[in-house]
């Protein structure tokens, strides 16, 4: 597993492109930290972002997370340049030539996908005890330690999104027309969802079926944190006259459904890989 | 001799349709130089790719060695380059030799030495990109011979070369070759193979059509070059002789071919007796090109 990693890491970090694209996702990773100076004004008050509970704890794991898969797009393209190079570079041909076994070679950029969700994660959670501490309004670690969950969910995301990825790399070989499948991906799944739940299935189960679609069941992991602020919410009920309900916890289903979908990824590029003749 | 690499009843066939390779089967031995022949789309690289694990074979079956070990371990003890140098454009010679070594595990020492055995130890801290195709060609036998392989593997080593490179290409080839490393070269250029290797295959359309020494191809039984006053009188007493297969007249001349072995010394004399005095006479072998073009014309 060592040598695997060593691989895949020298090929990424000698590439300057990957190089700069992983440290700018880390950046703009802690300037989630940024969030909590910024200060607006609606008339003459003046709104303190930071002071609307935002980095309260527990809700600070939710908001966190949100955001910072939100910023998954920029490792995306690496992992799909990564896979896509490998083909026009005729490195994947060599490589395998040079005794790697194409199993090993799969393993080797899973790994890096591994790798690359728990330092996010890790990354994650120090921003997010960092923020609280300095900002939550409660710091017993009864309080800090509830609703963790969101970090696993955030990790589980990260491994089923960038595996999707892998696997379109991998099937197209070009980083862009991967890219490009990815949003297709992202409008046809609404597209079909609008379209089953108008005219072929019922409500719940167009809900249902939809909660499978890969890109779906991701995003189902970690909900909108927004609405569950107190100022948005009263807002909501006011405007709304009544309070709206939501789920915002982490299941134990959504988490299963993404995780078959890594492995369904991994597995089916696997056996890409296995079948052609390159 | 122990066996490196067999093949037996090999198939490749693309996409239902395209028959690459048909039926292939034949050893290496360890310690020559072997030369793969063939035209353009004769299933050469096919042939290669498939024991090399990048191409899945329709039918038939390889082994290398002893063929205890799965395909991807035997070939960390190969080297092979196949049609064009292929590195990472991004990282230095050095850089590049040292991810092979890692992927063959093996350790990092050997890349001074091999950079420096094909030329380019001044030019290590220089990108792939940067190369000329000389160049990275030469990077890659380096690459291919960091383990000490037991056999080298290389796929058309001098296409696109200049003069030069095709020089610089040949000499390694045959110093490697002296240091008693199997080789494995699959050519178009038939002066190259004539001039490297021990043993040559020779295939068409997928088949094969000769497998055996260089020196076996060459010496079938020759021809003679025969010129004299009366062409008509030399060529009907010629067809009397029971060692002559076919006389083929071209630019004045008569090329005799024969089905038995006859000295040139019989040949004057038997004509001698017959009242014919020769202007010209000549005894030759094919060359392997002109063998080659027979060889895959006739059949």
């Amino acid at each position: 597993m060592k040598r695997l990693l060593s691989i895949e890491l020298q090929k990424l970090f000698k590439n300057r492109s990957s190089k700069v694209l992983i440290l700018a996702y880390f950046v703009l990773l802690s300037l989630i930290a940024l969030i909590a100076s910024l200060k607006f004004n609606i008339g003459s008050f003046e709104i303190n972002i930071a002071e609307q509970g935002i980095f309260n704890f527990p809700y600070i794991w939710h908001f966190n997370t949100y955001i910072a898969s939100i910023l998954k797009l920029f490792l995306a393209i690496v992992i799909v340049s990564m896979m896509a190079n490998e083909y026009s570079y005729g490195t994947l041909k060599q490589n395998l030539i040079d005794g790697m076994s194409k199993k090993e070679f799969i393993l080797s950029k899973f790994y890096t996908i591994i790798l690359f969700a728990l330092i996010s994660t890790v990354f994650i959670f120090i921003l997010s005890l960092i923020l609280g501490y300095s900002f939550s309004s409660y710091d017993e670690i009864s309080i800090v330690t509830t609703e963790m969950e969101y970090l696993f969910a955030y990790f589980v995301k990260l491994v089923g999104f960038f595996s999707f990825c892998l696997f379109l790399g991998i099937l197209i070989k070009r980083s862009a027309f991967a890219l490009g499948f990815l949003m297709i991906q992202f409008i046809g799944e609404r597209i079909t969802f609008g379209i089953l739940k108008k005219h072929f299935l019922s409500d719940k189960m167009a809900n249902d079926l939809y909660d499978l679609f890969p890109l779906e069941s991701m995003s189902n992991l970690i909900k909108e944190p927004f609405t569950r602020l107190s100022a948005i919410s009263n807002l909501e009920t006011a405007i709304g006259g009544e309070k709206v309900w939501r789920f915002y916890g982490v299941h134990f289903s959504e988490i299963s459904i993404v995780i078959v979908w890594t492995f369904i990824f991994i597995l089916t590029s696997f056996y890409i890989l296995k079948k052609r003749d390159l | 001799m122990e066996t490196i690499l067999t093949i037996t009843n090999l198939n490749k066939i693309y996409g239902r349709k395209i028959h690459a390779v048909k039926n292939l089967s034949f050893e290496i031995k360890k310690g020559n130089v072997y030369g793969i022949l063939g035209p353009n789309g004769s299933g050469k690289s096919t042939t290669l790719g498939i024991t090399l694990n990048v191409v899945n074979k329709t039918s038939g079956d390889y082994k290398w060695f002893d063929g205890t070990m799965e395909t991807h371990e035997a070939l960390k003890k190969v080297g092979a380059i196949i049609e064009r140098p292929n590195f990472y454009p991004y990282m230095t010679a050095e850089e590049n030799l040292k991810l092979v070594c890692k992927i063959k595990n093996i350790p990092l020492q050997k890349v001074e030495e091999k950079l420096d055995l094909v030329g380019l130890l001044d030019r290590k801290e220089d990108k792939f990109s940067t190369f000329s195709l000389g160049m990275k060609q030469r990077l890659a036998i380096a690459s291919a011979l960091l383990n000490d392989p037991e056999i080298l593997i290389l796929d058309e080593p001098t296409n696109g070369l200049d003069p030069q490179g095709i020089r610089q290409i040949r000499d390694l080839i045959r110093i490697i070759a002296s240091q008693g490393t199997t080789i494995l070269l699959a050519s178009h250029l038939l002066d190259e193979v004539e001039k490297v290797c021990s043993h040559v295959v020779v295939l068409r359309k997928g088949e094969m059509l000769y497998q055996g020494t260089v020196e076996g191809m060459l010496s079938s039984e020759g021809f003679f070059e025969l010129q004299a006053d009366d062409m008509n009188l030399l060529k009907s007493t010629l067809k009397k002789h029971p060692a002559i297969d076919k006389i083929i007249n071209e630019e004045g001349k008569l090329l005799v071919y024969l089905n038995s072995v006859l000295d040139a010394k019989d040949l004057n004399i038997y004509l001698f007796e017959n009242n014919i005095a020769l202007n010209h006479l000549v005894k030759r072998k094919n060359s392997l090109e002109e063998q080659f073009l027979q060889l895959t014309n006739n059949n």
